[in-house]
């Protein structure tokens, strides 16, 4: 696989605050990644050092081969930061010739991209008029004018409506439809999870995870059960091997695996034992229960 | 380095207030300079005609249009100060740098665009200058003419020198107002210590000190020509001789300056975390 961006124990120190601490990863070409963490887990510090607007403590950090240099590589790379900065007194497209000029892109892509993103009917109209979600798309497009190895993108739906992010989250499928490499920070598990196919987990400036994000953590899954004989289920359930824990909220049992088993032989085994059930689902656990799984065995 | 200019160019052309400035800052001293080489008439009472006192003489006029045409510079200082803090504010610095400008490329964008302005008034004085010299003037002969040009070098200098330190500031509060403020304190520091320096030590050690400060070297490229125009009417007062010429050393100095201001910018930069 090819690399593109290279992370080797990267350390950044505001004062006495450790934003970032020994983090190393690596981002391969045609993957979208998540990087997930609280706020304030060190997400877009990581991001600002990779991008040049902030300087690293120690450790080192190289795009692509290793063999250009970081202000190169950036022309090769599409980046928002938290907010859509523009110059507020000109036009979206006279914002992105300026752009043009920067990364060396001949004009005639802007209008390409203003049409990706919808804005092609207001491209005249000063950056200053614009709604929020309207700024954060220009963002996107000028992201896009140099066809980006790579997109990075730092909580791109923050402060949007529902509408803006659903528009938001569609370009960027369309996008990782294209197979341009995306990395995507963000606090927002649902989004991370509909998305991406790796992530980076951080907490307190520290990894805690980096693979796939099916592979997070080692779980079986979880069966959702109902029936009629409540508590005749809850005992046959807590002796039996396979199960190593089981929760009762109300009606519903949930009893989570140790070990692999399928819900038809499940629902066998409770037939012959002589339990109906009413309710029945296997499910795998959400990102958003992995990652506070995940976050909580770090934190005892 | 084309390149560089056009995108500052844009930055400043596309905003209101500082196409205004520059076009004030064009305008402004040529407005005067014509408005003083006309004759105007006081009701019949009198007429003043500046051009009369000789001052639109060939050498001495390049010596009086640099000196009045810098103090102008003040309208392009407010430019380069908010062409900064603009950055800043809007947060466009950090995009142009994660858009794949370099933060070398950033300052001498700014720089560039200094040294393209400064130019540009340089040749636009010394036009102005030569026509309004070659019509007023007495003297027409090549060599009276081009005699004391070396004013034209020493404003270029000193707009440059000028502007760098503006840029600097500029960096260094992020904020145009307080910027410009500074660099009022500057000028309040520099008179306080050379007062001091006078008091405590001998006139000729505060004298030379003083003439290594920023302001003050910037100041002695171009002297004051009021004293040299009394001095053409009273020839024989030799008490009113003082030294108006530009030096080299004086160039120098300010070059010395310009070159810190525009690489601490830059070191600030580098530091700086966006």
């Amino acid at each position: 696989m090819e690399p593109i961006l290279t992370i080797n124990n990267l350390t950044k120190k505001f004062g006495y605050l450790t934003a970032v601490k020994d983090l190393s990863f690596t981002i391969n070409k045609g993957n979208v990644y998540g990087i997930l963490g609280p706020n304030g887990s060190g997400k877009s510090t990581t991001l600002g050092i990779v991008l040049n607007v902030v300087n690293k403590t120690q450790g080192d950090f190289h795009w692509f081969d290793g063999n250009t240099t970081t202000h190169e590589a950036l022309k090769q790379v599409g980046a928002i930061i938290e907010r859509p900065n523009f110059y507020p007194y000109m036009s979206a497209e006279q914002n992105l010739k300026l752009v043009c000029k920067i990364k060396g892109v001949p004009h005639s892509k802007i209008d390409e991209k203003l049409e990706i993103v919808g804005l092609l009917d207001r491209k005249t109209h000063k950056f200053k008029t614009y709604s929020l979600g309207m700024k954060q798309r220009l963002a996107i497009a000028s992201a896009l004018l140099n066809d980006p190895e790579i997109l990075i993108l730092d909580e791109p739906t923050n402060g949007l409506d529902p509408q803006g992010i659903h528009q938001i989250r569609q370009i960027i499928k369309d996008i990782a439809a294209n197979g341009t490499t995306i990395l995507l920070a963000s606090h927002l598990l649902d989004e991370v999870e509909k998305v991406c196919s790796h992530v980076v987990v951080l907490r307190k400036g520290k990894k805690l995870y980096s693979g796939r994000v099916d592979e997070m953590i080692n779980s079986h899954g979880f069966f959702e059960l109902k029936a009629e004989k409540h508590q005749e289920l809850i005992s046959i359930l807590e002796s039996h091997p396979n199960i190593e824990k089981v929760k009762v909220e109300g009606e519903l049992i949930t009893a989570f695996l140790n070990q692999p088993m399928s819900a038809s032989d499940f629902n066998k085994l409770m037939f012959e034992k002589g339990i109906l059930l009413s309710h029945l689902v296997k499910r795998k656990e959400s990102l958003e229960e992995q990652f506070l799984q995940l976050t909580d065995n770090q934190a005892n | 380095m084309l390149r560089l200019i056009q995108l500052e160019l844009q930055k400043l052309w596309l905003n209101k207030a500082s196409r205004v400035l520059i076009i004030i800052s064009f305008i402004l001293p040529f407005t005067v300079l014509i408005l003083s080489s006309i004759k105007i008439n006081f009701f019949g009472f009198f007429t003043l005609e500046l051009g009369e006192l000789g001052i639109f003489n060939f050498p001495i006029i390049w010596h009086i249009t640099t000196f009045f045409a810098a103090q102008f510079k003040f309208f392009f200082a407010i430019v380069v100060v908010s062409m900064i803090g603009n950055e800043y504010s809007n947060k466009t610095l950090k995009q142009n740098l994660i858009d794949g400008l370099s933060k070398k490329e950033f300052i001498l964008s700014k720089f560039y665009t200094i040294v393209f302005f400064s130019l540009c008034a340089t040749l636009l004085i010394g036009l102005a200058t030569y026509f309004i010299g070659l019509y007023y003037s007495s003297y027409t002969e090549a060599s009276i003419v081009f005699r004391e040009v070396e004013f034209l070098l020493a404003y270029f200098v000193k707009l440059v020198g000028f502007f760098s330190l503006c840029l600097f500031l500029g960096m260094l509060v992020k904020r145009s107002a307080f910027a410009l403020g500074f660099l009022f304190l500057l000028f309040i520091t520099e008179s306080i210590t050379y007062g001091l320096m006078k008091w405590k030590l001998s006139d000729s050690i505060a004298d030379g000190i003083h003439n290594f400060m920023p302001l003050q070297s910037m100041w002695n490229l171009i002297n004051q020509p009021i004293q040299r125009i009394a001095m053409t009417k009273f020839p024989d007062k030799t008490n009113m001789m003082y030294d108006y010429a530009v030096h080299w050393y004086e160039i120098v100095i300010v070059l010395g300056w310009t070159s810190i201001f525009v690489f601490l910018s830059y070191q600030l930069l580098k530091k700086r975390d966006l």
